[in-house]
């Protein structure tokens, strides 16, 4: 069989190398290379969504296993299950869109080339964990992908790029090697061998209840702060204030994924036990991310920090779902990180492209704009409307679901993450109400209109939502199997909070 | 009483006999070969044929091993698949030292001072530069620091193991202390070098002592025999044990007995760093893995809290005084003290996946530690006339060295990225396997700390990362840094980052190879 994703790993890999390589001299068409490689990859994973049995969804499919490391049990192991799936999905077509975004960032080919070649790097180890079927694959990548992040946030950035990038990788690194331990550790519990680190080895071990939790807190660990989790979240606005928003869209969009995709596929699915277990205090932490990120979000000036702290927000909404599991709740999660994906990523893009236009993040430095750009204030408005989660677009349907399926199990939890809801249409409005609506400046007349590129990146993910809210069976057709895998590896689901 | 003569094995000691052999000869060349720059090229070609042989020997051993190994020397040595691991290990740092020690300047500029025994600023040091003196003796001096090592990591005899101990540092105090430039610092590092050593080997000595006085043998074998056979807790035995531990254990460079690391780092001609650095704590790991496994090994609930306390104060200590420091010898120095805690985690609970684990994490190691500081003896100072002075250490001076050369910062960025422990490098996979071994014989804390301090030293070495690729090149300062081209120390630089990173990409050749070696012929523990 055709090993698909290994080539779709290998094929942003061996671009961003492509790139290095170039001569100076061919480096005035990098950006053409570059985006012509991540079209390829998308018409890849566009190719994996219609090759995909649905009928199936639960299992892992286009399987591969290679001997890696066998010493240590290592595989080079891939495979999708509906939820990876639509995470590579998105992967694939957020970063051509990120490379769309930033077409005019740099003068400069030489700067330009690296920061191409390290989204491209990016990509291929984003697409390598959403398929990764093995631990120690996936604990590499996982890990290994904060260099080429490193780079992007601390060389192509704004005043503070390099204190950001420095709080991003501790962050990431204290997560990663708490993880570590967890990954020792489970590697004795597991049945070892060759192919120990397999996660098909490694569900439904037995293991003394103790040894199981404190596994299960070493990765949960890792993913709270990967997926914001208040507390742990203090990296995301500096990261996002400070790096191009191209960059923060990836990160937020797509690599924070990374945590409440570990979360599903490896927290609950490796250790439901303990995940049943420790639920209740995360189901609180979640709520607490929910409405305090939205308060936050609130008071900011700063676009950018302010679109992390709506994320923050959000992705307390997918920890809810995931760890409230209901069938309705986790398909919902799972249905969120994609539909959020979307929202969150075209709201940066729309961000960035104010930026561009002004050099400012500043809301106080916009206003009347909807007079001078009515294209661009529409898609913003639309694009800020699936943020609040507007009945129509496709964030809706996932919060709902969510929302819904968490009621039955935590009551007070949905009660108080539905307020979160309501802060979510003070906080857009007020941006869209501040930057677009009022007297029309006097003196800053030029302000461009949407080009042709911006369009090119905003309204196909416009369309995606509005598809995807009328006819959200295309993708929950994918992901319900897979739910309903892991919603029924969890003991006891009755109602108790 | 009548004396036997004691059967040697020649074949096993082969590769022993080339080094060791070839350093004697080249105190010969010292003598015979008159002019400087013949007598150069003699001993480098000398010292590189003398360390290659004794690698393909080394392997032809390796492959004609049959069973466990052999026991030589009448049970002083004994040369199993552990033992040429090692060996093996030790020649490649040598070989990359060797190249180190012949790397020049563009101005043709040594590592080493002309004339080693006038004083630093006289004239007589004036004139002996002037003639183009050189102290071609480094080659035979690293040879037998070499073949001290490779001897270290097969002694099973206390006694022994003091003579290859003392074999291998007295050259080692004499090439610390022979830098071209600071020499008053070399000096210094040198001088608390050699006194910390002789300290430590009579510590050492002392131990063997009360260990004879209580089995009644310097053998490894018997020693293990006598403490299985005594009554209860012998304060002799135990006394005995924690010195000779503790002797080793300055070789390596723990906490508390780690004093002389920084000095010697940051004094040493920047290429004996590399190669002590690399080499000696290969050795030593070497040693202490013998002496623990197949003597001591009866004494691991005694020991263990000696371990837990001297790994996690050498973690804590190396990764809290690196943050601070200013001189990047001096950090990869602290550093150096907090892998020696990573190393030591290993031994927590004495578990035999560590005779497999620390020769690959002491490979990894070791090689991104001759990188680094081959890196480091490429970047030089410029004086306002142009003229190049000595290697330029200070942090804030490797601001932007990424616009200099991609090539020398990228690969330290690799090294650092590897000391670090960032999959994809060989010091992940060291660190994996090291902590794994913890781990299987329960030493979780242990490793939850060193994952702690892991990710505190990340933010030293990322500084410097910041430095060179996110820091520009400080106005006015574009000519006060001269990159250096020494071919030598360019061939290292490549081949260590070539290693670090096949190292972490597909590690699985040399574990099964380390995982060969995991077996002690005389181990208590196999």
């Amino acid at each position: 069989m055709f090993p698909i994703l290994t080539v779709m790993v290998a094929l942003p890999a061996v671009g961003a190398a492509v790139l290095w390589a170039l001569p100076s001299g061919a480096r005035e068409r990098v950006r053409e290379i570059a985006l012509g490689i991540t079209v390829l990859e998308l018409a890849l994973a566009v190719a994996l969504f219609l090759q995909f049995d649905t009928a199936t969804a639960g299992e892992i499919q286009f399987s591969e296993t290679y001997a890696w490391i066998p010493q240590i049990g290592a595989s080079w192991a891939l495979g999708v299950n509906g939820i990876g799936l639509l995470m590579v999905v998105l992967a694939a077509l957020l970063t051509p869109l990120a490379i769309l975004a930033g077409w005019w960032e740099d003068r400069d080919p030489a700067r330009r080339t690296h920061y191409l070649a390290l989204v491209l790097l990016s990509e291929a180890f984003m697409v390598g964990i959403f398929a990764a079927r093995d631990v120690f694959l996936f604990y590499v990548l996982f890990e290994a992908m904060l260099i080429p992040l490193y780079f992007l946030i601390g060389s192509f950035g704004g005043l503070q790029r390099r204190y950001a990038a420095v709080k991003f990788l501790l962050y990431s690194l204290v997560g990663g090697l708490i993880m570590l331990v967890g990954v020792v550790a489970l590697y004795f519990q597991g049945p070892g061998g060759e192919e120990a680190f397999l996660t098909d080895n490694l569900t439904a071990l037995d293991m003394s209840a103790s040894t199981e939790r404190l596994i299960f807190l070493a990765f949960f660990f890792a993913f709270a702060i990967k997926a914001p989790m208040v507390p742990l979240h203090t990296w995301l606005p500096t990261v996002a204030e400070n790096a191009r928003p191209g960059t923060t869209a990836l990160l937020v969009a797509v690599l924070d994924k990374i945590g409440t995709f570990g979360m599903l596929t490896l927290c609950v699915a490796l250790f439901p036990e303990a995940a049943e277990w420790a639920a209740p205090v995360i189901i609180v932490f979640a709520v607490i991310s929910v409405i305090y990120g939205a308060l936050l979000a609130i008071g900011q000036r700063n676009m950018l920090r302010l679109v992390a702290f709506t994320s923050v927000s959000h992705f307390g909404i997918m920890v809810l779902g995931i760890f409230a599991f209901t069938q309705t709740s986790v398909e919902g999660a799972a249905l969120y990180m994609f539909n959020h994906g979307l929202s969150t990523g075209a709201l940066f893009f729309a961000v960035g492209f104010l930026i561009h236009r002004r050099g400012t993040a500043d809301v106080t430095e916009y206003g009347g704009l909807q007079k001078v750009v009515p294209v661009f204030a529409g898609t913003f408005l639309v694009i800020g409307l699936s943020a609040l989660a507007l009945p129509g677009l496709s964030p809706f349907i996932s919060e709902i679901m969510v929302l819904v399926g968490a009621f039955s199990v935590a009551k007070a939890a949905v009660i108080v993450a539905t307020l979160g809801v309501v802060l979510a249409a003070l906080y857009v409005l007020l941006t869209y109400q501040k930057v677009f609506t009022g007297p029309v400046p006097e003196a800053r007349p030029t302000f461009r209109e949407l080009t042709r590129r911006e369009r090119v990146v905003l309204w196909p993910l416009i369309a995606l939502m509005l598809v995807l809210g009328f006819l959200p069976g295309i993708a929950i057709d994918v992901l319900s199997e897979p739910s309903a895998d892991i919603v029924s590896t969890v003991p006891v689901q009755e109602a108790g909070e | 009483m009548s004396f036997v003569t004691p059967e040697i094995a020649w074949a096993p000691l082969a590769p022993l006999i080339i080094v060791l052999g070839a350093a004697a000869a080249g105190i010969l060349v010292e003598s015979f070969v008159r002019t400087p720059e013949r007598r150069r090229v003699a001993q480098l070609t000398l010292a590189l044929a003398a360390l290659l042989a004794a690698f393909g020997t080394a392997v032809v051993q390796w492959a004609m091993l049959d069973g466990a190994g052999t026991v030589v020397l009448a049970d002083m040595m004994t040369v199993d698949r552990q033992a040429l691991a090692w060996q093996v290990l030790i020649l490649v740092f040598g070989v990359l030292g060797t190249l180190l020690f012949a790397s020049r300047t563009r101005a043709g500029e040594e590592a080493f001072t002309p004339l080693g025994s006038v004083a630093p600023g006289s004239t007589e040091e004036t004139i002996a530069r002037r003639k183009g003196f050189q102290v071609t003796e480094v080659f035979p001096l690293a040879l037998f620091a070499v073949g001290g090592m490779m001897l270290f990591t097969a002694v099973t005899d206390l006694i022994f193991l003091f003579v290859a101990l003392e074999v291998f540092s007295l050259p080692l105090y004499i090439l610390v202390a022979l830098a071209r430039r600071r020499r008053f610092l070399s000096h210094e590092g040198a001088l608390k070098y050699f006194l910390l050593g002789a300290f430590s080997s009579a510590i050492l000595l002392f131990g063997a002592a009360f260990l004879y006085g209580a089995t009644g043998t310097t053998a490894y074998a018997g020693v293990a025999a006598g403490i299985a056979s005594a009554t209860g807790l012998d304060p002799l035995i135990l006394a005995g044990a924690v010195m000779v531990i503790v002797g080793l254990m300055f070789k390596i460079g723990a906490v508390p007995f780690h004093s002389w690391t920084p000095d010697a780092y940051q004094g040493a001609p920047t290429p004996v760093t590399a190669f002590m650095g690399a080499a000696t704590k290969a050795a030593a790991t070497a040693a202490l893995i013998r002496v623990v496994y197949e003597a001591l090994y009866a004494l691991e609930w005694e020991l263990s809290l000696l371990f837990w306390i001297v790994a996690i104060a050498s973690m804590l200590l190396g990764t809290v005084v690196a943050l601070v420091q200013t001189d990047l010898k001096r950090m990869l120095a602290y550093s150096s003290i907090a892998h020696a805690g990573f190393i030591l985690v290993a031994f927590a609970g004495f578990p035999d996946g560590a005779l497999s684990a620390l020769p690959f994490y002491l490979a990894s190691y070791g090689l991104a530690t001759m990188g680094a500081f081959a890196v480091i003896s490429q970047v030089r100072e410029r004086a306002e006339d142009g003229t190049v002075l000595g290697e330029a250490t200070r942090l804030g001076q490797w601001a932007g060295l990424g616009k200099r050369s991609p090539l020398l910062a990228g690969a330290m960025a690799l090294f650092l990225l590897s000391f670090a422990g960032i999959p994809l490098t060989a010091g992940f996979v060291g660190k994996f396997v090291a902590f794994a071994a913890a781990i299987s014989s329960g030493a979780w804390p242990l490793v939850l700390i060193a994952v702690v301090a892991s990710a505190a030293a990340a933010f030293f070495y990322v500084r410097l990362i910041v430095l060179m690729f996110l820091t520009d090149v400080p106005e006015g300062q574009e000519d006060a840094i001269e990159i250096e081209f020494s071919p030598y120390a360019r061939t290292v630089v490549i081949l260590t980052a070539a290693a670090v990173l096949l190292l972490g990409i597909v590690p699985g050749p040399v574990l099964s190879v380390f995982e060969n070696a995991g077996v002690l012929l005389l181990g208590a523990a196999g």
